[in-house]
């Protein structure tokens, strides 16, 4: 039956991927009405997990809702496989799932994220997961939720277009920089995630699966594979991704995103691949 | 040529064994036990289980020794556990009514059945430091026995309610009540979530909330009805059995706040309670919850709402400590791809203000 | 009483993906083998559906009876609701309940609509009709049979409703495709 919950998870005090069955399943519900409804926030009954809210407990309930002993798991921050938060998280999922995980873009079945999209073409094989902190596009122009559910079934987003008015008006371009609304299958507004404006690009008519948590606030969304995804902008100030103008110091790419490091205190800086994987693989290496 | 930083692995696995022998302390001390927490830290006990949301003493006293005695931080640890925990039902609501009584305090009332019990409390203590505490080994004179109270203590705002001064609170219906671990918070939000979210809300948040409504933000003038703390039998009623069953007893404090009001074209002029509970000792998280659940009825009584405590939205998406540890301390974690996607900016920006100054020098000095 | 999952957590897991990737590309069929032994009355994709996704928490309506009946109700521990409308999930052996019947959700809670699972004798993905939408990069085509002879003129009516509308999963057999609200239909030329 399914209120049975078998342990029989490598560390056997807790279910394969932590999650009791119960609540994978009411995430597994969420999932597919996010994608039946792509860009639309569905609000689930997101657990308290061991790891705190900030550090990605959406993601990490979505990744555990589809994850099976076939997948490969990528967990990246900022790109990058070895900073501290994904090691992490992939330590988490090695250890409640014995789930095979890599560093590898193209290896990967699943691949968790916050705050980047890889550099390498996504396949149709992918999903990718990402962590988001507000996942409301208006918080910042309407911070009560009861409203800004009325102005999403109203398809009324005035608010965000007048603040890019505004923008423009005063500094000559868009206020920001990363987390830039978009657009969804011409509907529903939504937040790419903190990703910085680069990325945006990338979520369009994507080949993956694009799946977004929300622990904290307890919402899940999705952008189906193939879907339109546009940034939010005006026709005469289309919108402009945007990266540093140098090289990667390691790989010589003129084409990824850059992390921009402090060299010496003398206004020393190089810059380097913020995906460290595409770097790496640029080498050769 | 430049190396990326590696070693993100070996460095958390250092940090956490700084960190395993930073909770241990000087090792020619004897370590504390869950045990001893739980005896003589009782109320951080207390604390930890009702942020927690599990009544489990020992649980709770274990958190706090894993968290260092950082008590949001244990709260978080027991949360994260009780996340895993089956459910199997629901227990029968608790009389708070049939309680075994350890304090029992109305200040609306000189005296009345039951009379009042002063307990083990703080109040009326000097706020003098014992440093015959610090002499250990010294065990605390007995406190005088006194008679127990013959028969039940009727809570005060029942006796208010006989006379029609108090409006009543609609009984729950048949239907299990929502629960807040299980569904995001609705809003509107019914109150018996917005009662789920302040008992399990952070203490000094409730407390600065439930203040202000003193100082003036939200209409309130509050009178403790009654504070009481004790022991209380909790029953379930599996399907299959079709009778309640006791399963143990848990110890709550409860607190009656009432409040005047105005009336409206529907209602008489009358009393109306704000209702605080919390798992074991703690009446300033029960007072506060109770002034603040006043507060946040404003709405439904048609009363004019303006003050921060009287708006849910606000009051409850921001109250659960454990949820805002984990978004404030989330800023720690590195966010250097958006910070140069707005050093870009920045600097695109200033590109900008720069030229159009370069292009209008004259403008500028006719002004 | 036949048995559910042999396993589970990785039938659910299994079961669940076919779904998801199912309802990221509409009508590209699935495969789903994980309940080889069932009642009579209920095939193995449409049976693990209902079971991977329904719970005590989701009214289910069915118009299995008998011992599928019992088995649905044993095994997702779903209450059983006689009226169509008022189901979270539905299972549909036979005829097809109509779409205008079942619960589209609300503007502001789309998400809360119905999930309507059919039973139908075949499907095919290399004719039929031709399917354009998120999740489609150029178009699928699908070929169900078993369906109402009315069934584009309600899908049409289902799809106009959006962000409301119910969402679609056909299975044949073992094998399984899905519909969400958004997609497109056009009858093939």
């Amino acid at each position: 039956m399914n209120a049975i919950t078998p342990r029989n998870a490598p560390e056997n005090a807790y279910n394969f991927a932590y999650l009791d069955e119960a609540t994978k399943r009411m995430i597994r519900r969420a999932i597919l009405k996010a994608i039946a409804i792509p860009g639309h926030q569905i609000p689930f009954g997101a657990r308290e997990m061991p790891l705190p809210y900030g550090w990605g407990t959406g993601g990490i309930q979505v990744t555990a809702a589809i994850l099976g002993p076939r997948d490969v798991l990528k967990v990246i921050d900022q790109g990058a496989d070895d900073t501290t938060n994904a090691v992490s998280i992939r330590r988490f999922f090695a250890r409640v799932a014995n789930v095979q995980t890599t560093t590898r873009t193209g290896e990967a079945t699943i691949i968790q994220t916050r705050h980047r999209i890889p550099e390498r073409p996504l396949t149709e094989g992918q999903v990718m997961v990402f962590q988001v902190p507000m996942p409301e596009p208006l918080f910042r122009l309407e911070p009560r939720l009861a409203e800004t559910r009325r102005l999403h079934a109203l398809g009324d987003y005035s608010l965000a277009q007048v603040k890019l008015y505004e923008d423009i008006a005063k500094q000559g371009e868009s206020g920001s920089s990363y987390n830039h609304p978009v657009m969804v299958g011409g509907r529903y507004l939504m937040s790419p995630s903190p990703i910085p404006g680069f990325d945006n690009p990338k979520l369009h008519n994507s080949p993956a699966l694009m799946l977004f948590g929300a622990g904290r606030e307890k919402k899940i969304y999705a952008v189906p594979p193939y879907t339109t995804v546009e940034s939010l902008d005006f026709e005469d100030h289309p919108f402009r991704p945007v990266r540093a103008p140098q090289r990667c110091s390691a790989c010589g790419s003129a084409t990824s995103y850059l992390d921009e490091i402090i060299a010496d205190d003398k206004g020393g800086r190089i810059f380097v691949c913020s995906d460290t994987d595409h770097c790496a693989e640029t080498q050769g290496l | 040529m430049y190396v990326a930083v590696k070693g993100g692995d070996a460095a958390i696995s250092a940090a956490h064994a700084w960190l395993g022998q930073r909770r241990r302390g000087d090792e020619a001390l004897p370590e504390l036990s869950a045990d001893q927490i739980d005896e003589q830290l009782g109320l951080a006990v207390d604390r930890v289980m009702a942020e927690g949301s599990c009544h489990d003493r020992g649980l709770a006293a274990l958190a706090i020794k894993q968290a260092r005695g950082d008590l949001i931080e244990a709260a978080f640890l027991l949360r994260a556990y009780r996340n895993t925990l089956s459910r199997f039902a629901a227990c029968e609501p608790i009389d708070t009514g049939a309680m075994r009584v350890q304090r029992r305090i109305s200040a609306t009332y000189k005296d009345l059945p039951g009379g009042q019990v002063l307990g083990p409390t703080f109040d009326y203590t000097h706020r003098l430091l014992d440093f015959a505490l610090a002499a250990e080994g010294v065990p605390p004179p007995e406190p005088e026995e006194a008679e127990a109270a013959e028969g039940t203590m009727p809570r005060v705002t029942e006796l208010l309610a006989r006379e029609g001064l108090m409006a009543r609170d609609m009984p729950g219906g048949d239907e299990a009540p929502p629960d807040l671990t299980r569904e995001p918070l609705p809003f509107p939000t019914p109150r018996p979530l917005r009662l789920q979210s302040l008992a399990r809300g952070d203490e000094g948040f409730l407390l600065g909330l439930g203040y202000s409504t003193q100082r003036g933000y939200g209409n309130a003038h509050p009178f403790v009805a009654e504070l009481r703390m004790g022991e209380v039998e909790v029953f379930l009623a599996p399907s299959e059995l079709g009778f309640a069953i006791s399963i143990g007893d848990i110890a709550v404090t409860e607190c009656q706040m009432v409040n005047q009001f105005a009336g409206s074209a529907q209602n008489p002029p009358q009393f109306t309670r704000g209702y605080g509970l919390a798992m074991g000792h703690g009446e300033r998280r029960a007072m506060s919850m109770a002034l603040v659940d006043r507060a946040l009825m404003s709405k439904e009584m048609g009363e004019e709402a303006t003050a921060p405590a009287q708006d849910a939205e606000f009051v409850l998406l921001h109250a659960d400590n454990v949820e805002a540890t984990g978004f404030v301390e989330h800023l720690k974690l590195p966010h250097h791809v958006d910070f140069q996607s707005e050093l870009e900016k920045l600097r695109s920006i200033r590109a900008r203000w720069q030229a159009d100054r370069e292009a209008a020098p004259v403008q500028e000095a006719a002004e | 009483m036949k048995p559910a999952f042999n396993d589970p957590v990785f039938g659910a897991q299994e079961t669940f993906r076919a779904l998801m990737d199912a309802m990221a590309r509409p009508g590209r069929l699935q495969r789903c083998d994980t309940l080889p032994d069932l009642p009579e009355a209920l095939a193995p994709a449409a049976a693990a559906a209902l079971l991977a996704l329904a719970d005590a928490e989701t009214p289910v309506w069915t118009d299995a009876t008998g011992e599928a009946r019992e088995w649905i109700a044993f095994h997702t521990g779903a209450p059983l609701v006689a009226e169509a409308g008022k189901a979270q999930f539905l299972l549909a052996t036979g005829a097809m309940p109509r779409l205008s019947t079942l619960d589209p959700g609300t503007d502001e809670t789309p998400q809360d609509s119905a999930t309507l699972i059919l039973q139908l004798e075949a499907l095919n993905e290399d004719a039929g009709w031709r399917l354009t939408g998120p999740g489609i990069e150029h178009e699928h085509r699908l070929a169900a049979s078993g369906l109402p002879e009315n069934f584009a003129a309600q899908w049409a009516a289902n799809r106009k409703g959006f962000p409301c509308g119910v969402d679609l999963v056909l299975c044949a057999g073992a094998r399984l495709a899905a519909l969400p609200r958004t997609t497109l239909i056009e009858e093939a030329r």
